[in-house]
């Protein structure tokens, strides 16, 4: 346990310690915020009400999702990278012979992480965007650890599905490609580039259905108050139900593909 | 060379284009998706949004084919292994631009493309003259050297910035995705700072306006339709510059 407590405490120093790297990534943020927040304005005045939002909602959409980009690893960029590289050169074969589980000590790694790109990347994109438009805030201050509560679900999803990502290196040596579907998907059904209730018809049902919707849809859900008393439990379900397949699915490739490896060299 | 080596691994290699061509599509069915639900942006029409979004996401997919491994050089100084590249007696920023140089970057060319040909088969309200006929594949070229400089540029602030890289991004990306929407939705001060201060508007809104026989943005003058090559020859000598200054402030890592 303290081994693993330790493991957190170093990811979350060592990203703690990119400074350029985070400030870099809080302008592009918020620069994407900007043009996201005036494209949903167009959109928004148009139509307003358009998925059950109104514009300071939509606005609060926008925003949220530039916050939890990095923390939620939407577009990736998380631990995936590292590993498929210890993968590739079979440095792998190190940290399987450490006394710590594989896909236990990878989560702590992305738990330090996540921790440090949502108080690093994360605060503020969301306080520019309060302070810059007129976005929606909780109401009612239980809100806030609610919503951290499913932002801690959300990074939970998106490592189960990185893990997986991550070890279809074993079989394919080169991940770059699986990498960029895994992007694409996340890009595309977390809500990242629209609201997923403005999805019409059955592609909007299927996304919704999907884990990526736990990494940012449900959290906004969550943050903009549309989900609370049994819904909220029922959103908290959702997400912790995709967590515990995906989870149990890296436990079976992970034992899948450690009885392959074969470690090279003398 | 290294299309050779992607070549090696076919299936991923195959998986990479139809992703990057996917990819770029995704954000072409974002804007699909807003006119399932709205006749117009900003007062503009799908097939005028289609046409900003085929002209600047051409223009980009070019810069981003030629010079998208500009943003690897951060990752080179950091560990020092750009010396390999100095001592070579080939151009430093010809080896930065070849560097792991990714053939599947052609799937954002190609979505860009079809999207460019389908939105002037859906523009029937446009007079054509052969000025307008002209400014489109030329707003495609300068718009491309506009990124690739700005590729350049983000290139040379890495020296001094080590990682740092995703600042280029804001203007590359972001850039690219702005100029996909009208200028008509975003606050007048933004559309100036595009315009005045780093011209980005060049890529496609001012000569794109005057195909589609609108009024310039930022109240610049009509004849400044044709100032992108200008526009496009200040960027890439600013680059050059930017370039230059960098690679002297070079010093190799290590004791």
């Amino acid at each position: 346990m303290r081994l693993y407590a330790a493991v957190v405490a170093g990811a979350f120093r060592r990203h703690a310690t990119y400074r350029m790297a985070t400030a870099a990534g809080v302008f592009t943020n918020t620069t994407f915020g900007f043009i996201l927040a005036f494209t949903y304005m167009a959109l928004w005045n148009e139509r307003p009400g358009l998925g059950g939002y109104d514009m300071a909602e939509a606005l609060a959409y926008v925003w949220l999702g530039q916050a939890l980009l990095a923390a939620c690893s939407l577009m990736g960029g998380g631990f995936e990278d590292e590993l498929i590289e210890r993968i590739k050169t079979g440095d792998i074969a190190v940290d399987l012979y450490r006394p710590a589980d594989l896909q236990v000590w990878w989560m702590c790694v992305n738990l330090g992480r996540a921790a440090f790109q949502l108080l690093g990347r994360g605060v503020v994109p969301l306080v520019v965007g309060a302070l810059a438009f007129d976005i929606a805030l909780p109401e009612h201050p239980l809100t806030w650890p609610a919503f951290l509560l499913s932002v801690a679900l959300g990074v939970m999803v998106a490592f189960g599905v990185w893990f997986l990502v991550a070890l279809s290196a074993f079989w394919l040596m080169d991940g770059a490609g699986v990498v960029q579907v895994a992007w694409l998907a996340g890009l595309f059904f977390s809500g990242m580039l629209l609201p997923l209730n403005v999805f019409p018809g059955a592609l909007g049902e299927v996304a919704r259905a999907l884990p990526w919707a736990s990494m940012l849809q449900v959290p906004a859900e969550v943050f903009l108050e549309k989900r609370t008393g049994w819904d909220l439990l029922g959103a908290y379900a959702f997400q912790a139900g995709w967590a515990v397949v995906l989870l149990a699915a890296g436990r079976a490739v992970q034992a899948a593909a450690t009885h392959r490896v074969v470690v090279q060299g003398g | 060379m290294w299309i050779r080596s992607t070549m090696t691994y076919r299936f991923s290699f195959a998986m990479t284009l139809l992703s990057n061509f996917t990819a770029t599509l995704f954000d072409f069915v974002v804007i699909l998706l807003m006119f399932a639900h709205v006749r117009g942006l900003g007062g503009f029409s799908f097939a005028e949004v289609a046409f900003l979004y085929g002209t600047t996401s051409t223009a980009f997919g070019l810069a981003d084919l030629a010079m998208g491994q500009t943003v690897r050089l951060g990752k080179r100084v950091r560990d020092g292994t750009l010396d390999t590249l100095l001592v070579r007696p080939v151009p430093v920023l010809a080896q930065v631009a070849a560097d792991r140089f990714a053939l599947r970057r052609l799937g954002r060319v190609t979505q860009g493309l079809v999207v460019l040909v389908w939105s002037l088969v859906l523009l029937d309200a446009v007079a054509w003259t052969p000025l307008k006929a002209v400014l489109v594949p030329l707003m495609v070229v300068t718009g491309a050297l506009i990124f690739g400089s700005l590729m350049v540029a983000g290139a040379a602030f890495q020296f001094w910035a080590q990682d740092g890289a995703e600042v280029t991004n804001s203007f590359t990306y972001g850039g690219n995705n702005l100029l996909q929407y009208p200028p008509s939705i975003f606050a007048g001060e933004l559309v100036k700072g595009v315009v005045y201060v780093v011209p980005l508007a060049f890529v496609n809104w001012v000569p794109a306006l005057y195909v589609l026989g609108r009024d310039a943005p930022a109240g610049l003058p009509a004849w400044s339709a044709f100032a992108s090559p200008l526009v496009a020859a200040g960027f890439v000598g600013l680059a050059g510059l930017a370039w230059r200054v960098g690679i002297r402030s070079y010093r190799s890592t290590g004791s």
